[in-house]
């Protein structure tokens, strides 16, 4: 099964369960109690996750690593390496 | 004890073939041939380096072998290409002539340091690894030289791909990786994708084959000499291949 098709067979499933509440195909006091709410549910469902990956991502992007360090010693080891190959006879 | 001197037996048979496709790095070049020998030549591990020059106006191929000479023909071996032609068929080309039994990939601009080829090679043999991937997104690893913009593009892509995909690696565009050899040519040969977003769709046809992926944290200090560049044609490139990839796969 592809993701496309994953994908597709996960949302329908959703889709189907929040069709029969707002149908009423489901009887149940508490479903007619919170009517409104589950009408909108899917739209608090994707706020609520693009709130989530706003979060995530601007976390990582703010605790990615500078990696300082690793560009000092890379320009050390170039000056290191330049100096040790004219010596073995190089021509840059 | 008997199993580790088998294993050690083992080990000593075992080598590594680094591809570095070229295009105008002349300066990069003889850093990052000086660099792999710094960090392997006493490691212990039987490796070799093949440089596959597209063609580089500016002289790459002189310098390679000028390297080579102070080197020696057994540790760097030049297989050069009229013109360019992309980065796929450079590795199938390295391939050809590597008579090691893994294959490490990397790019030769020094955003990709060989002190972590001996951690990939330990990695891979703890686990028996079929790839072993570089990662800037694990802790440990992290980039240098990036702004917010690009931070946050390349944050975000990473979220929506791993979203979609599921690919379990956390670097898919990255391209510092070791490959056993007959698992890279089995991903080379189901590729269709051209250009950078090749590195992803190789990570992700080996989910599809269930090929078993160790990561290594890397740093990655980007371009030093000449520019790097991230415009709209590699996004929409990115966007076009994940797409696919999500449909496909």
């Amino acid at each position: 099964m592809t993701k496309l098709l994953e994908w597709v067979s996960v949302l329908s499933a959703m889709f189907a369960v929040w069709y029969s509440l707002i149908g009423g195909y489901v009887k149940h006091p508490l479903i007619e109690k919170n009517i409104n709410l589950i009408l909108i549910s899917p739209l608090i469902f994707i706020a609520l996750f693009g709130l989530y990956a706003v979060t995530v991502v601007l976390y990582r992007v703010f605790t990615f690593n500078n990696c300082e360090e690793a560009a000092k010693e890379l320009q050390n080891e170039i000056a290191e390496a330049r100096k040790d190959l004219l010596d073995k006879g190089l021509k840059f | 004890m008997a199993a580790t001197i088998y294993d050690s037996e083992i080990t000593k048979s075992d080598k590594y073939s680094i591809l570095l496709p070229t295009y105008n790095e002349r300066e990069n070049l003889p850093i990052i041939i000086w660099l792999i020998m710094k960090y392997l030549d006493n490691s212990g591990y039987d490796f070799e380096v093949i440089i596959i020059d597209d063609g580089s106006p500016d002289g790459t191929l002189d310098v390679a072998k000028q390297l080579q000479n102070i080197y020696g023909s057994s540790k760097i071996l030049l297989r050069p290409r009229e013109k360019k032609l992309g980065l796929g068929t450079a590795y199938v080309h390295g391939m050809k002539h590597a008579t090691g039994n893994f294959i490490i990939i990397m790019d030769s601009d020094l955003s990709h340091h060989p002190k972590f080829i001996p951690q990939f090679i330990e990695l891979q043999q703890e686990q028996d690894y079929d790839l072993v991937s570089g990662t800037r997104y694990k802790d440990g690893g992290g980039v240098y030289g990036w702004d917010f913009k690009r931070k946050l593009i390349s944050r975000g892509a990473n979220f929506i791909t791993q979203l979609l995909l599921r690919p379990g690696a956390s670097d898919l565009t990255g391209s510092f990786r070791l490959y056993k050899k007959d698992v890279l040519q089995k991903l080379i040969d189901s590729c269709v994708s051209k250009g950078y977003v090749f590195q992803m769709e190789m990570i992700i046809r080996a989910r599809q084959f269930e090929f078993t992926i160790g990561e290594v944290p890397i740093t990655f200090v980007d371009r030093v000499y000449g520019e790097s560049k991230l415009g709209g044609s590699e996004i929409v490139q990115f966007a076009k291949a994940l797409l696919y990839l999500f449909a496909t796969t």
